[in-house]
């Protein structure tokens, strides 16, 4: 029923008539006949308003959960108005990459403007436009490390499953090697480390503050890792990152990380944003696209794609990566975010969500049951034990309308942000003590 | 126009968050950072007036006519807005018990559903982000289904010499070796070439179908069968699928696996450069290989499974979930029926322009094409020195997005012209009036051409500086 072809009956005839056919089935006469399936009767559509209430009932039957405690990976931190107002705007939606730089200057400004933010943020001195998500911003990060006498990238077990995996799953397609570093009391076991380098790695992965919140040393981890002469990787929370000694100062020689802190909804897991920075030195293996300033035929400065020959259009079977589309909303979603809170903002937050949670975490372990499960410095999440089953616990939780931590191997993964307001902690508190008994 | 951080003045800032209402904890100081913060400083209506600035300088579909061959940039419906911003979406936690999540699962279950019956595979992963990684994800279901039977020797993915970059690209991110075939002038696949290029080292074929000269390649059963045969599987580039919706399903001609470009066919926003979305489908026999959280429907309802000998992760969490919700909305608001009319719309006005420009330049095919064509300005280079790259520039004073410029690299001086369905007769009339007017003027008066664009907010960038001196960040 629905349709968005504007031409009419009779100007579809009037352009058949010009191309010199007599139906519109004329044009497939190139398609063997077997194959065909247009003679069949199709199902028509529904009408506008019925398709926005089929999809408004899907959307019903989620649980909205206005007091979350879980994060995980993806985070729930406010997001201000200004952010969705200019990322709605149709130019923006509609366009596609800026292959024409005359009548793209708008969104190749916001990628280099974007680019720069990333640079601010972790120290760098470069990013790319963006890729997928932070997993795969991670994969793509170990290919770069990779050359011809080194290529197993170790990763430590404290990273996010789903990074891990990514990881492995890539290494797996280029025929590449991981191994795991193994954690040690939450952290990822530096000696273990030393020990497993070999002159044929390629880099090492860890993830800053890693999955089970704890801030790691990182860099001890970049001086073993460099020791050997790989290269390390830090996968960040950009959150923290306005806090934490950035990828810079421990030493990292690619800094990479999910981006959905930076203004974008949890969204079932996407879109997201994968970013990517790293030293000069590393320039021309990035993937991805680039912005660059130049100038144009009138002397203007101006911003163009750039460094195209690592590309596949390019290279083809010898490009840096397949990637095209990347996540270019979701990227001046970050910078709009970032330009928003500006560096008072983002470290307010920051501060607030490494407040709440310390807070959320005392009042947690003073129930007879709950202990952190380490004794290492965290960010806004931590592990910790509980005297009843997670599960068992968690539902009494749902049922008070409070989405809990998430159960992991030693207990609950449990993170607090800006969101979560000292009122919506202390209910959170009652609620299991009610469910615990204590 | 000034960068954001040229706008910054020290002091400023939005007031966005409330005081901290918990005892503030102090960050141990040994961790803390040292290097400054450099992020603007701005106030709320300096931000905004800078993105809207920037928003001026910036052609999307909505601005004006758009035929950038192989990237079907049709008009992306409103509706579909409004559906992929429900706060009973965009406020599901990725991890949240699968009780509570049911409606983002049906989403999910539902979209897979219709695609399948649109392509004719069997089951259908959204983890892929985007077209080049629904590619990956494909060749590596490949690599897992010949791994597991192990039949190690094939190492080889064939490509064509038409091809998009990305399926080579991809090929040998997945580990393999590229051959290459050639194609004949119309680019369909030279039979007597494919059947040399076979043999016991091929994993399988990637290959678009309608080709990117824009032609169906009516050998197409025999091509698939000639890799099936060899002992090779089948992979279908989704990214020419508007044309053919409704008429012809890939799974009919013998491919075992496909993706799709959502974010094309299916009307989502491209973005300025994604979040696209990348569905992978497959027949039976690669099932038991897709990417691990697949969505299945049980008898409590939805929840997702782990494929027995899943190739793994592609990323985190389901895909851009987001952008399955706009292409489930478009799929119910279209049918089955309006996806077939969008696909035969697509097609006829993409011919309906190559008779109109056929008499003023050379096509670089004979006859009716698909959703798209190319032209080859090959001669008029030679007889005036304008470039396609010249025309494409002079299109840009006319309001209208240039097509895709010298791609497929097998015709010289290539512009390639996809109109999609949703451009009305007068708006590819006006689009013709001006292409030919802008070749009448070439071999009047190249310079004027070659001067080209005017109207722009910028002229042409020196794209040389920026590679050899690359300026990437503000500093």
């Amino acid at each position: 029923m629905g349709s968005y072809v504007p031409s009419t009956a009779g100007q579809r005839a009037e352009m058949l008539q010009a191309v010199g056919i007599n139906t519109i089935e004329d044009l497939y006469a190139a398609v063997p006949q077997e194959m065909r399936i247009d003679a069949q009767p199709a199902q028509a559509g529904m009408s506008e308003l019925e398709v926005a209430d089929t999809l408004g009932r899907m959307a019903g039957k989620n649980r909205v959960f206005s007091s979350i405690f879980r994060g995980a990976g993806a985070y729930n931190h406010y997001i201000p108005s200004i952010v969705r107002r200019i990322t709605s705007k149709e130019e923006f939606v509609t366009a596609y990459t800026p292959y024409q730089a005359e009548i793209s200057q708008g969104i190749l400004q916001s990628i280099f403007e974007y680019q720069s933010m990333i640079c601010a943020l972790t120290g760098m001195d470069v990013s790319n436009a963006s890729v997928y998500d932070g997993a795969t911003a991670a994969a793509e990060a170990a290919a770069m490390c990779r050359d011809r006498k080194r290529s197993r990238i170790l990763i430590s077990a404290a990273a996010h499953p789903m990074v891990r995996q990514t990881i492995q799953t890539y290494a797996w397609g280029a025929n590449a090697e991981v191994a795991e570093i193994p954690v040690k009391d939450g952290r990822t076991d530096l000696e273990a480390l030393k020990g497993m380098l070999q002159n044929t790695d390629a880099g090492v992965y860890l993830q800053q503050p890693n999955y089970f919140g704890v801030i790691e040393d990182a860099a001890a981890i970049a001086q073993a890792a460099h020791d050997a002469g790989a290269k390390l990787i830090l996968g960040i929370n950009p959150m923290a990152a306005a806090l934490l000694q950035t990828p810079k100062e421990v030493g990292a020689d690619i800094a990479v990380g999910e981006g959905q802190p930076l203004g974008m909804p949890l969204s079932f897991g996407g879109p997201y944003l994968g970013f990517m920075a790293t030293s000069g030195a590393l320039e021309r293996k990035l993937p991805g696209r680039i912005v660059g300033e130049t100038t144009d035929d009138r002397g203007n400065r101006c911003y163009v794609l750039t460094l195209q020959a690592r590309e596949q259009h390019i290279r083809r079977e010898k490009a840096s990566s397949n990637i095209c589309s990347n996540q270019a909303l979701c990227a001046m979603t970050a910078a709009v975010y970032l330009a928003a809170m500006g560096p008072e903002g983002m470290k307010q937050a920051a501060s607030q969500c490494y407040s709440k949670a310390h807070y959320l975490a005392d009042a947690l372990s003073r129930i007879p049951g709950f202990a952190l499960t380490n004794s290492s410095p965290f960010f806004h999440e931590f592990v910790m034990t509980t005297p009843i089953d997670a599960d068992l616990l968690l539902s009494k939780l749902e049922e008070a309308g409070i989405l809990g931590g998430l159960p992991v191997e030693g207990g609950i993964l449990w993170c607090a942000t800006e969101r979560n307001s000292k009122a919506d902690i202390d209910q959170l508190i009652e609620t299991v003590k009610e469910a615990v008994g204590a | 126009m000034k960068l954001i951080f040229e706008r910054s003045v020290a002091g400023r800032s939005c007031a966005l968050l409330p005081e901290c209402d918990v005892p503030q904890a102090a960050l141990p100081q040994e961790l803390a950072r040292t290097q400054s913060l450099d992020l603007p400083e701005l106030s709320e209506i300096d931000l905004s007036r800078h993105y809207t600035e920037l928003c001026k300088q910036v052609h999307g579909v909505n601005d004006g006519f758009y035929p950038l061959g192989s990237c079907t940039m049709k008009y992306n419906p409103a509706v579909n807005e409004e559906t992929c911003s429900l706060p009973g979406f965009t406020g599901i936690h990725p991890l949240q018990p699968v009780h509570t999540a049911q409606g983002c699962m049906e989403v999910l279950h539902t979209a897979e559903d219709l695609l399948c019956q649109v392509t004719g595979m069997d089951v259908m992963t959204f983890q892929p982000a985007a077209g080049a990684h629904g590619e990956y994800t494909g060749v590596l279901l490949i690599k897992a289904y010949h791994q597991s039977r192990g039949d190690t020797a094939r190492n080889q993915i064939i490509v064509p010499d038409s091809a998009h970059g990305t399926n080579p690209a991809t090929a040998a991110m997945a580990g393999f070796k590229v051959v290459n075939v050639p194609s004949g002038a119309d680019g369909c696949v030279d039979l007597e070439a494919l059947r040399k290029a076979v043999g016991p080292n091929t994993a399988g074929l990637m290959l678009t179908n309608p080709n990117t000269v824009g032609i169906f390649d009516k050998n197409i059963l025999e091509i698939t069968d000639i890799i099936h045969k060899a002992g090779g599987l089948n992979y279908y580039d989704g990214a020419n699928l508007n044309a053919i919706m409704g008429t012809v399903r890939p799974g009919d001609m013998g491919f075992d696996v496909i993706h799709l470009n959502l974010h094309k066919t299916f009307a989502t926003p491209h973005g300025g450069g994604g979040p696209g979305a990348g569905g992978v489908g497959c027949k039976e026999i690669l099932k038991p290989f897709l990417p691990q959280n697949h969505v299945i429907k049980t008898e409590n309802g939805f929840t997702f499974e782990n494929a027995p000998q899943s190739i793994g992760s592609m990323k985190a969490f389901y895909g851009n979930f987001g952008v399955v919700v706009r292409a489930l909305t478009y799929l119910l608001n279209l049918g089955m029926a309006g996806l077939r009319e969008a696909s035969q719309m697509a097609v006829l006005n993409a011919n309906y322009m190559r008779v109109k420009l056929a008499p003023h330049c050379k096509i670089a095919t004979d006859g009716i094409c698909m959703h798209e064509f190319v032209m080859s300005l090959k001669d008029l280079l030679k007889e005036t020195g304008v470039s396609a790259k010249d025309v494409a520039k002079a299109m840009l004073d006319y309001g209208m997005h240039p097509p895709t410029m010298y791609f497929p690299l097998i015709v010289e001086e290539a512009l390639m012209i996809e109109p999609t369905e949703t451009e009305s007769k007068e708006t590819l009339d006006e689009a013709c009036n001006a292409i030919i007017e802008i070749l009448a003027q070439a071999k009047q008066d190249p310079e004027r051409v070659k001067a080209t664009p005017h109207s722009t907010p910028i002229g042409r960038p020196d794209e040389v500086t920026a590679a050899r001196n690359p300026r990437l960040r503000y500093q």
